[in-house]
């Protein structure tokens, strides 16, 4: 039987990992992911688990320690923010292009300059088009339950590309919030065994691993990589079914709260979410058909699913906790880009929230929503684009 | 394992695994390095390789010239990847998935490994893995077009600093990487040269017998990038350790052991008059670049005898001491 215990985001990703007891794990500090991997190690040092470790000197040479421990044939595991994942930025392409399933939980944090250690969106942002899975979390048990779905998306025979997990520093990663572990035995069933594909090691069938591919095939290593993202979304609603019977928690590719005839919605991901469930149910105890989408799999992204989850409402905010400098926020743009198709389009405005840490408070949402409102009234956006909770 | 005699004869009878058809420049000194690391041992070896020359030449597409599992990921980590792989074989190890004693080298050119590949080196010799770095050194960038790199000797012309009217090429001495890499304390550091193949083949050998880290600085002639002949590939590698440019030695626990004394050191010129790269350091407005390169290798001939006879006295010392100790 599993147990219900008071622990941090980081602790619960920790104790994740120690349940599925993966081969090799690379690991470098850095705030605030430091203690996943701190604990990670008491873990290892205290043979909890079989896992052998490999403290690493940098965050580029613990992607590539784990893409030289993938391709040698088992289960990989690191994590990381903020810096250390953009340092990995050049190493995560190979992993994916290589088509190694290695998993990596990234605890969201801001990017310099100036430097700043809190919660936000832009590192894994920054990371979006790297042929990485990415799964996003709410709170501390989203991100167990990611971690531990993670590594059966990752090692799927139709799939076998790295997963990021996604949570938000310190907000989730440092507070402690009620969690549901599952028993080690059932974890290590739903994971099962490590399928090997080409390993480095076998030395009886020399492979060659990362060629030189020029012009009359490279087009076709990367349009194979964009099929195998196509097959994506269902695995994971497989792997998510898979999950609820084992733990009686519901996973899709997003989640819709109270959407199906909401007027006006907001579009947010992890931590804030919870926030704003919160301002939703106020706005409907004032009769206002109010709704929430929050996107788990931002990568690849499920357009289609997504504009028939909006398609009733008249007015959607999008709310980003990372921007793109001269551009709209990126979550902003991806649920522009899958509403494209829809008969009657949602008005759309794009607040750009929380960065650095910045507190995201109920009226955030209240006035978002209070917009949208207005919007739908006047039937007219009057601004798209913009930063709230701003000190004037 | 036995170490495998080396005898010329039975050597060329065995098997390649590193093949012909790889599309390396006639003349290029690195295939030879790479031929004779591997042709050394009949241990299962993994290797991994920087972005460079040796790569983009021996694996293309459908094509490869390895016939040993071979792994390349970017240019700055050939010694962080192995160091991955070589972890994961002691995870294979412990499930029991894997019985045989397989070695893991790095290959790397001067720059994958002297600048942007020297941190990922650095630390992988500190954690000790069992692995060896093999850099093949041929003092450029070759493969971009033979730009300058911190092991490129001093006065030397390349395409990033060129002997032009104002500045007569490279104006800072190389990075004295074989030294750098001895201070990390690793068991065993060497510098070898392919024109004494038999010297370069026995430190393979002792390496790969020493567990832990171990890293070899060997000496690779381009002939694009040094301007030189394109069958010069072995006379030049001999002139460099004949003049002492480039000393045969190892370091074994921290004590450096000259493993090859030139029977009369030659003077630098020999090694630097038939590189087109240095050719204007023969100017007479440039001579005094040749005698500031001539006074470097001497210095660190010097210093390097001094050491190695300093360690050779104290070993015998000790062994004394034993020898009388044995006796009481």
């Amino acid at each position: 039987m599993g147990k219900i215990v008071a622990v941090t985001g980081n602790e619960a990703g920790a104790e994740a990992l120690r349940q599925v007891n993966p081969d090799v794990c690379g690991a470098y500090p850095i705030t605030p992911q430091t203690d996943m991997m701190q604990r990670f190690s008491s873990f290892v040092n205290d043979g909890k688990v079989d896992t052998e470790l490999i403290l690493v000197e940098s965050e580029h040479s613990s992607m590539s320690a784990c893409i030289g421990a993938a391709a040698g044939g088992g289960r990989v595991v690191t994590a990381t923010s903020s810096q250390g994942l953009a340092l990995m930025w050049e190493m995560l392409f190979i992993a994916a292009g290589d088509r190694l399933p290695i998993v990596m939980p990234v605890v969201n944090r801001a990017l310099s300059a100036p430097l700043n250690i809190h919660g936000d969106h832009s590192d894994a942002m920054g990371a979006r088009d790297s042929g990485w899975i990415q799964l996003w979390s709410e709170n501390a048990q989203e991100a167990y339950d990611n971690i531990i779905q993670a590594f059966r998306i990752a090692e799927h025979m139709d799939v076998r590309l790295p997963v990021m997990v996604c949570l938000d520093g310190f907000i989730i990663s440092h507070s402690i919030e009620r969690v549901e572990y599952l028993d080690d035995q059932t974890v290590k069933k739903f994971v099962g065994n490590y399928k090997q594909v080409n390993p480095l090691l076998d030395i009886k069938k020399p492979k060659s691993f990362g060629p030189l591919v020029l012009p009359d095939l490279y087009h076709e290593y990367k349009r194979a990589q964009h099929e195998v993202m196509t097959k994506v979304a269902d695995v994971v609603l497989d792997v998510a079914a898979d999950f609820k019977k084992i733990s009686g928690r519901e996973y899709g590719l997003f989640e819709s709260y109270k959407l199906k005839d909401a007027d006006v919605a907001l579009v947010i991901l992890n931590s804030a979410a919870g926030t704003a469930k919160d301002v939703v149910d106020d706005f409907r105890k004032k009769g206002i058909k109010a709704g929430l989408l929050k996107p788990r799999l931002f990568r690849p992204f499920p357009y289609e699913e997504i504009a028939k989850a909006l398609k009733n409402a008249k007015a959607v905010c999008v709310l980003d906790r990372a921007d793109s400098f001269g551009a709209y926020g990126p979550l902003f743009v991806e649920i522009n880009a899958a509403t494209m198709h829809l008969k009657n389009r949602p008005l759309m405005t794009n607040k750009i929230y929380g960065l650095g840490g910045r507190d995201f408070m109920p009226d955030q949402a209240e006035e978002a929503l209070s917009e949208l409102v207005d919007i739908v009234k006047k039937g007219k956006v009057k601004t798209v684009k913009e930063y709230i909770g701003v000190r004037e | 394992m036995t170490t495998k005699p080396l005898r010329l004869k039975e050597l060329s009878r065995g098997e390649d695994r590193f093949t012909h058809g790889h599309r390396m420049c006639s003349g290029c000194g690195a295939p030879i390095v790479v031929k004779q690391v591997l042709m050394a041992t009949d241990y299962p070896i993994i290797a991994s390789n920087s972005t460079g020359c040796l790569e983009v030449s021996s694996c293309i597409s459908q094509y490869t010239a390895w016939k040993i599992p071979w792994i390349h990921t970017a240019f700055e980590n050939a010694a962080a990847t192995i160091s991955g792989v070589e972890t994961m074989y002691r995870a294979w190890k412990k499930k029991g998935l894997i019985k045989e004693e397989v070695k893991f080298v790095a290959f790397g050119g001067d720059g994958g490994t002297y600048d942007i590949g020297f941190q990922s080196l650095s630390g992988a010799m500190e954690r000790g893995h069992d692995m060896m770095y093999v850099c093949y050194d041929n003092g450029a960038y070759m493969n971009t077009g033979i730009q300058r790199s911190s092991a490129t000797p001093f006065g030397a012309n390349t395409t990033t600093c060129p002997a032009g009217d104002a500045i007569p090429g490279k104006l800072q001495q190389r990075k004295d990487l074989t030294r750098i890499m001895a201070a990390h304390g690793i068991p065993y550091t060497a510098q070898a040269s392919p024109g004494h193949w038999m010297d370069l083949m026995k430190k393979v050998q002792k390496a790969f017998e020493i567990k832990g880290p171990k890293f070899m600085n060997i000496i690779a002639p381009c002939n694009r990038g040094w301007r030189s002949r394109t069958d010069d590939a072995i006379a030049l590698s001999k002139l460099a350790v004949d003049t002492c440019y480039w000393p045969l030695y190892e370091v074994e626990n921290g004590m450096p052991r000259i493993t090859v004394k030139p029977r009369e050191k030659k003077p630098l010129t020999d090694f630097l008059k038939p590189q087109g790269r240095f050719k204007h350091m023969f100017a007479p407005e440039n001579q005094w670049m040749l005698r500031q390169a001539q006074e470097y290798v001497d210095a660190q001939w010097d210093r390097l005898q001094k050491e190695s006879a300093f360690w050779a006295a104290e070993t015998a010392t000790e062994e004394k001491a034993e020898e009388k100790t044995d006796e009481q």
